[in-house]
């Protein structure tokens, strides 16, 4: 099949960069998205050009590297998948297909499609951890969690960290990736000693990083490759409400 | 091994106060208020309804409750206070986050759809607007009377009847247009509140939205009911 791709280039953080066209005549539809860069960029190679630098890693829609915006949506128009697990199949022969960056202030641009996604490793590393003993491991079944709770942690702790939803969001915020770590060890026994803290340190590490507040628009929920449901911002507002509403702070 | 970047000195930046959730918590609550004095004006306004009698002696009211042991438009005034800061919180909120929003997002998509949430959750900014610019022209037409052709202080139905008559059509109008606004507005703001305030969770999302829709409705055609009455001449 044959494609026409507009792709977004930009030698450096300090470069203006423009959309570049190309054309991609032995494309296969069994091929997944990244392959069909990998094709583009073998090309550009022999042709003496700067490949078109773009982030992967798993290829298997677990480390959330792959980020790109293609044709306006995050990771693609494919529901609930990475752009490493997006298949050509989805695209019509002869289809144009534009490929941008995660647009953010807290996402700069590195080189072409790669974006600094660190901003979001900082607000995990300001609250999304717990405190254990380390050494010998403890008994798995010591601690009980209802089945509920732990459906609903396993839920939030799908989020690969891959920054669709800012991407997608019309504030640039970070709300749903925050909801989900929130969440994920809000559920759970072990992320007790911390909460309150937690949720106010991350908050504040979100919206130093530069990203804009969360309006509901949902847009996050709907680009998220791991379909993490927009209630868990409920669950940050409401543990963000408790921790700075009079009571007492944990540790 | 994941090495944590520190953050480019380039872009060092204070902590922004209040913080986003914050901001957020502060657009629900004065919202929530600005929706009870609404659904309470809307259902005032249905005494039109019951004759010049019934709307009149209701306005006056309004003015008298809760005397002799307050003196007179003490509740009237109270709800005003309460309503306007409400209001200008709201404002405010809103002003802060449309700007770190914007600064969020410094470099536009090329190539980007419409957004996928409702009409009403993408027309919140431009749609608060026009309804500021309304809620203007209404004190104006009705409260102060100034640009009320009637503008006979105490005389509700009468200004209401000469505001809203078919040579006016302009002015229906425009009250048609600014009241779905706020249909608008609630729909997503309602469900947007709840969504803040309240306990959320996957099974009660639907209803949730279905709530803020009916509400949203009843308070569009509630209010439309008044102009469109004085207009088609079953109130007169
Ligand atoms: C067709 C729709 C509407 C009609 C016929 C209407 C009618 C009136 C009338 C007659 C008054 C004066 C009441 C009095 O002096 O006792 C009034 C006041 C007021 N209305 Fe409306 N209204 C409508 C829609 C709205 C909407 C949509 C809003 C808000 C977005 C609004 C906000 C207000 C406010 C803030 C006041 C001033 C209350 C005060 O301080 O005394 N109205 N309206
Ligand atoms: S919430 Fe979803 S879109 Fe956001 S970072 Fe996590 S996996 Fe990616
Ligand atoms: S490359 Fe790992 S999720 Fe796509």
């Amino acid at each position: 099949m044959k494609l026409n791709l507009k792709i977004w280039r930009q030698a450096g953080p300090e470069d203006r960069g423009r959309l570049v066209a190309y054309r991609v005549d032995d494309a296969d539809e069994d091929m997944s998205f990244l392959e069909l860069l990998d094709v583009l960029n073998e090309r550009l190679a022999l042709d003496g050009e700067e490949p078109v630098a773009f982030d992967h890693d798993c290829r298997e829609g677990i480390c959330g590297a792959c980020s790109m915006v293609i044709n306006g949506e995050p990771h693609g128009p494919q529901k609930a998948t990475t752009t490493c697990q997006l298949h050509l199949r989805h695209f019509r022969d002869g289809e144009s297909i534009t490929i941008e960056p995660f647009r953010a202030a807290a996402f700069p641009v590195v080189r072409d499609l790669v974006v600094d996604r660190g901003s979001l490793d900082r607000i995990v590393a300001s609250g999304g951890y717990i405190s254990a003993p380390t050494g010998s491991a403890p008994e798995a079944h010591a601690t009980p969690v209802p089945k509920a709770n732990a459906d609903r942690a396993f839920t939030a702790a799908a989020c690969i960290g891959c920054g669709a939803c800012v991407a997608a969001c019309p504030n640039g915020s970070a709300s749903l990736f925050l909801g989900a770590k929130i969440t994920h060890l809000g559920e759970l026994p072990q992320g007790q000693p911390e909460r309150s803290d937690r949720v106010v340190r991350m908050v504040e590490t979100h919206d130093t990083e530069g990203f804009g507040g969360c309006t509901n628009t949902g847009e996050c929920a709907v680009a998220c490759p791991k379909e993490i449901p927009l209630d868990v911002i409920s669950q940050l507002n409401r543990d963000y409400r408790k921790a700075t509403t009079g009571g007492r702070r944990s540790a | 091994m994941v090495t944590l970047g520190q953050r480019p000195a380039t872009r060092a930046r204070h902590t922004p106060r209040p913080s986003s959730v914050q901001l957020k918590i502060v657009m629900a609550v004065s919202g929530a208020l600005a929706l009870l004095y609404l659904v309470a004006h809307m259902i005032g306004n249905l005494k039109i309804f019951l004759g010049a009698e019934a709307i009149n002696t209701y306005a006056a009211w309004l003015r008298t409750v809760g005397e002799p042991a307050l003196p007179a438009e003490t509740l009237l005034w109270l709800v005003r206070v309460v309503l306007t800061v409400a209001i200008v919180a709201h404002i405010v909120s809103a002003v802060i986050l449309t700007r770190r929003a914007h600064r969020a997002r410094p470099v536009k998509y090329a190539h980007r759809q419409p957004v996928q949430g409702s009409y009403a959750a993408r027309t919140m900014r431009w749609g608060g607007v026009i309804i500021l610019l309304f809620i203007i022209y209404h004190l104006l037409d009705l409260t102060t009377l100034t640009l009320n052709p009637n503008g006979v202080p105490g005389d509700v139905h009468a200004n209401l009847v000469a505001d809203f008559a078919p040579s006016r059509w302009y002015v229906t109008l425009f009250y048609a247009l600014a009241v779905i606004a706020v249909g608008f507005h609630v729909r997503h703001g309602l469900w947007s509140g709840l969504q803040t305030l309240g306990h959320n969770s996957a099974a009660a999302q639907n209803t949730l939205k279905g709530v803020a829709l009916v509400v949203a409705v009843l308070l569009t055609v509630g209010f439309l009911s008044v102009p469109f009455a004085v207009l088609t001449g079953l109130v007169r």
